[in-house]
């Protein structure tokens, strides 16, 4: 019998970044396949190349033993692959039988075949034990039921591939089980099914087999049902890998401290004058568009230390990264800064000293159609006591003084100097654009000292020049003194900076731990919520327990992480 | 087809633009003068004759122009913080409203207070009236994100209708002889005019002050800052700090009091009185004067002289050519078409593939 999909040899390629890297892979009938990887590993690019939304540049599909035309998601479609996306492509306002339906009839016919769809419909319910009327409104449906109005309407389209992508992410545990259940009578029909997802330990349960994508190649394939020597540890292994460890020093970042590989890696504590606690989070829970995004959170940050938070983005990252940059109160819990309660506005933020890098710097970062000097102190202006406002007007001159100290100061280049200040900030290529909003950050207008900062995805979609600018940039200001807290998906990054590391997933983080005491493993288990992690991770949460005891460890960890086989190889 | 965002305006195209635009309303316009069996060029040389041609023309000009200026600063304040005020001919109504209920001369005589005193607060008045007309659609955008396209342009129709049952009522001039107008301002109250003989009053030099007083505030003003970065981009104007909802209600106010006032000037300056049929539309044209401006509180003054000539214009020229009046509003509202058309092409490259 032919394999369901076979792939062979796909390569795709944008730019610099090699996304897809000669992955062959072959999905039988009545299987499911895990497809496993980070953010950014390539699986989206396989996907879509699958469907034909990207053209792969070198490579060949074949879909139930016929080749499968390249760039043609019509094709696709034919072939029998269909797709269940994270966020649903379904009108509320319709009924469920609308839905299906929806896009099949040629939009010319006279006459819709309502009767002959509700039976098939129907039929096809049945058959792979969905239940629900054909005639409810999607709209009253609950979240578990849409998803499986989506596998209804691929299977409605005759589609005998499915590829889910990240079901479970919005699903109950209830739901997810039942998406299981679902997914055992269409396998058991003979469909072939393809599960990307995070969460090892629903691709240990739900998967015949996985496959795991790092930086764009495919890294393993290992059967899971029957094979007990395949665990989660083996798992994230495979999908964080061991490139820190073998990875060669980074080029210097700052000064002839970076000389030696050891400093970046493992600072030495008493470089910094003593550590004071420059930020609190007690307790605290947020909600975003009513979602509890943040749940009982609890985070300590000290003067002089770069705590880094790893994590699969969208696991609470964005709420407590507007958290801390003041746009997100606290639903409950406690913010403090230096002990104090911290103030709710941004303005007052700044002046307090918290130096702001946020994630989206195009988006949020920047006000791209107003100039260049009026974004460089676009964060003192609407301070009320604003050292650039006079009598409700904007100081210009010395605005644009202080723009120019930024362009001088952090390097920005583009037409930034004279009338290139008036342009629009679009202008300016993401590295400069970042270069300024970190100037911003940094210098403030009002010439108080920085003593929280900030930094989310800081070097994302930077050339390297750029990523080691940005980083000397955060040791500088931790050397300074300043807190640094960086929020990051990318673990090369968290590797590279961090004193202390802790993992967020689903809204929660895990208690504060030095570097050294990190694995890749360990950090891998922690990012996909896996409480079955190796014995030496602790999981208490209190912060009081854990924290002050962290950077005391830290201290003792010195020599313990030279020995440590894995930094050790990295030096 | 599509566009492709061009990386750099050139200035040219960007002050180029809405002269490209009259130009092409020009040419379009005369198709329809063709049609009409007019000549073209007699057509247009009586309208810029009968708007521009002589003290008298510009007086009516500059006299119409008035208003416009102001509801034509309404819009252009308004939609640079992306706050798309389209009742500014309700505001103007409220405002003309709020003028007569303070220096109008109720039972015989009205307020009796001295003129310094009542015409400032008769201006503050219309003011207040305009921006409160707006303060519940900008509440509505920035706490529960209500569309105020829909509530500002249905407002006009509820005021509209709520003047008309003043006039008819409370209001209601009893010397009228049946006539739907309101009572008569106070005379003294009456805006002085700046050239004899003609209907042009110094409401013209208030509306110019507000100009140079919205430019300022645009160009030069923390609050300034504030509304170009709200509309620019909100999410990134509120991690800078900017209070959004703030700016978004204080712009509404100055933008609604901008509108009222214009209803003040007319009835001090031109009307006396307020009736239905008081505006020939001025806060709607007043959207057309913002766009051609490209939201410039000075470029608002010239598009105001522009528009308010091309109506002046037509009204003498059709008693000369015999082309209908309506020609003027072909011309305005295409100049308005044509302006968003130039403005987006001096943005976005056209590719044909």
């Amino acid at each position: 019998m032919t394999a369901a999909l076979t792939l062979s040899n796909i390569s795709k390629r944008f730019g610099a970044l090699l996304a897809n890297d000669d992955i062959s892979l072959a999905v039988q009938r009545g299987e499911v396949l895990g497809l496993l990887g980070e953010n950014g590993a390539g699986k989206s690019t396989l996907v879509s190349i699958l469907f034909g939304h990207y053209v792969a540049d070198s490579g060949s599909i074949e879909v139930f033993g016929k080749p499968l035309k390249s760039g043609d998601p019509k094709a696709a479609l034919a072939a029998g692959i269909g797709m269940v996306h994270q966020h649903f492509a379904l009108a509320d306002n319709l009924s469920v039988l609308d839905n299906v339906v929806l896009g099949t009839e040629s939009m010319w016919s006279l006459a819709t075949k309502r009767k002959a769809a509700y039976d098939h419909l129907t039929l096809t319910s049945a058959n792979f034990g969905l239940d629900f009327s054909p005639n409810t409104l999607v709209g009253s449906l609950s979240v578990g039921q849409k998803q499986r109005v989506e596998i209804v309407k691929a299977l409605y389209r005759g589609a005998k591939l499915l590829v889910l992508d990240e079901p479970t992410a919005v699903l109950s545990p209830q739901e997810t089980e039942q998406l299981f259940a679902t997914l055992q009578s269409l396998t058991a029909q003979g469909m072939a099914i393809i599960f990307i997802s995070h969460k090892l330990g629903e691709v240990l349960r739900v998967c015949d087999r996985v496959a795991v994508l790092r930086a764009g190649k495919l890294v393993a394939q290992a059967q899971v049902k029957g094979n007990a020597a395949l665990d989660a540890a083996q798992l994230a292994q495979w999908m964080v890998g061991q490139s820190l460890t073998v990875r060669a020093p980074r080029a210097a970042p700052h000064g002839a401290k970076a000389s030696s590989p050891n400093v970046s890696l493992n600072p030495s504590p008493d470089a910094a004058p003593a550590k004071s606690l420059a930020l609190e989070l007690r307790h605290v829970h947020a909600r975003m568009s009513d979602r509890e995004k943040l749940i009982d959170l609890n985070l300590q940050l000290f003067s002089g230390c770069i705590t880094a938070i790893a994590g699969v983005s969208g696991n609470g990252q964005l709420a407590l990264a507007q958290l801390v940059c003041g746009q997100l109160q606290p639903s409950q819990g406690e913010f403090l800064l230096a002990g104090q309660a911290a103030p709710a506005s941004v303005g007052a933020l700044v002046a307090a000293g918290v130096a702001r890098i946020p994630e989206d710097r195009k988006g949020t970062g920047v006000i791209a159609d107003l100039s260049f000097w009026e974004n460089a102190v676009s964060e003192s202006l609407p301070w009320p006591a604003s050292p650039l406002a006079r009598w409700g007007l904007v100081r210009e001159a010395a605005a644009r003084a202080h723009a120019a100290q930024i362009v001088a100061r952090f390097d920005v280049r583009g037409t930034v100097q004279g009338a290139g200040a008036d342009a629009p900030i679009a202008r300016l290529s993401g590295g400069n654009m970042q270069k300024l909003v970190i100037g911003r950050a940094l210098m403030p207008v009002g010439g108080q000292p920085v003593r929280v900062v900030l930094a989310h995805q800081p070097i994302w979609g930077l050339d390297i020049g750029a990523v080691q600018f940005v980083q000397s940039q955060l040791l500088a200001a931790r050397d300074a003194g300043a807190a640094v807290l960086l929020i990051s998906d990318d673990l090369d990054e968290i590797f590279d900076m961090a004193d202390h590391v802790a993992v967020m997933h689903g809204g929660t983080l895990t208690s504060v731990r030095p570097l050294a005491q990190w694995s890749p493993t360990s950090i891998g288990l922690a990012m996909a919520g896996s409480h079955a992690g190796p014995a030496n991770a602790p999981h208490e949460r209190t912060p009081h327990e854990s924290t002050p005891q962290g950077s005391k460890q830290q201290e003792s960890a010195q020599p313990e992480a030279a020995s440590n086989p894995e930094v050790a190889h990295a030096a | 087809m599509r566009l492709e965002r061009r990386d750099h305006v050139s200035a040219r195209w960007a002050l180029g633009a809405p002269f490209v635009a009259v130009a092409a309303t020009l040419l379009l316009s005369s198709l329809l003068v063709l049609w009409a069996g007019k000549p073209v060029g007699q057509t247009f040389s009586a309208i810029a004759l009968g708007g521009f041609g002589s003290v008298f023309a510009w007086s009516e000009t500059l006299t119409r122009a008035t208003p416009l200026i102001l509801t034509g600063l309404a819009a252009a304040l308004a939609f640079r913080a992306r706050l798309f005020n389209i009742g500014a001919e309700g505001q103007l109504y409220a405002g003309a409203v709020a003028a007569i209920m303070v220096g109008g001369l109720h039972g015989g005589t009205g307020f009796e207070a001295p003129a310094w005193l009542l015409l400032p607060l008769m201006l503050l008045a219309s003011a207040l009236a305009g921006a409160a007309l707006l303060l519940g659609p900008a509440l509505l955008k920035a706490k529960l994100q209500v569309d105020e396209v829909v509530t500002t342009l249905l407002l006009n129709f509820i005021v509209l209708l709520a003047v008309g049952a003043l006039l008819d009522g409370p209001m209601k001039d009893p010397t009228s002889m049946g006539w739907p107008q309101s009572v008569a301002l106070q005379a003294e109250l009456e805006l002085g005019k700046l050239v004899e003989q003609t209907r042009l009053h110094s409401g013209l030099l208030l509306a110019g002050a507000a100009a140079l007083g919205v430019w300022v505030l645009v160009r030069f003003s923390v609050l300034g800052f504030q509304i170009r970065a709200t509309g620019a981009n909100p999410q990134a104007a509120a991690f800078a700090g900017v209070p959004i909802t703030r700016t978004i209600v204080l712009t509404a106010m100055l933008s609604g009091a901008l509108a009222g006032l214009a209803g003040a000037i007319e009835v001090a300056g031109r009307t006396g009185y307020v009736t239905l049929d008081m505006s020939p539309g001025y806060g709607y044209s007043g959207i057309v004067v913002a766009m051609l401006a490209g939201l410039h509180p000075l470029g608002v003054v010239l598009a105001s002289v522009f528009v308010a000539g091309m109506l002046v214009g037509a009204d003498s020229m059709s008693r000369v050519v015999g082309v209908p009046t309506y020609i003027a509003d072909v011309i305005v509202a295409a100049s308005l078409l044509n302006m968003l058309v130039a403005v987006m092409l001096a943005q976005y490259r056209p590719r044909w593939r």
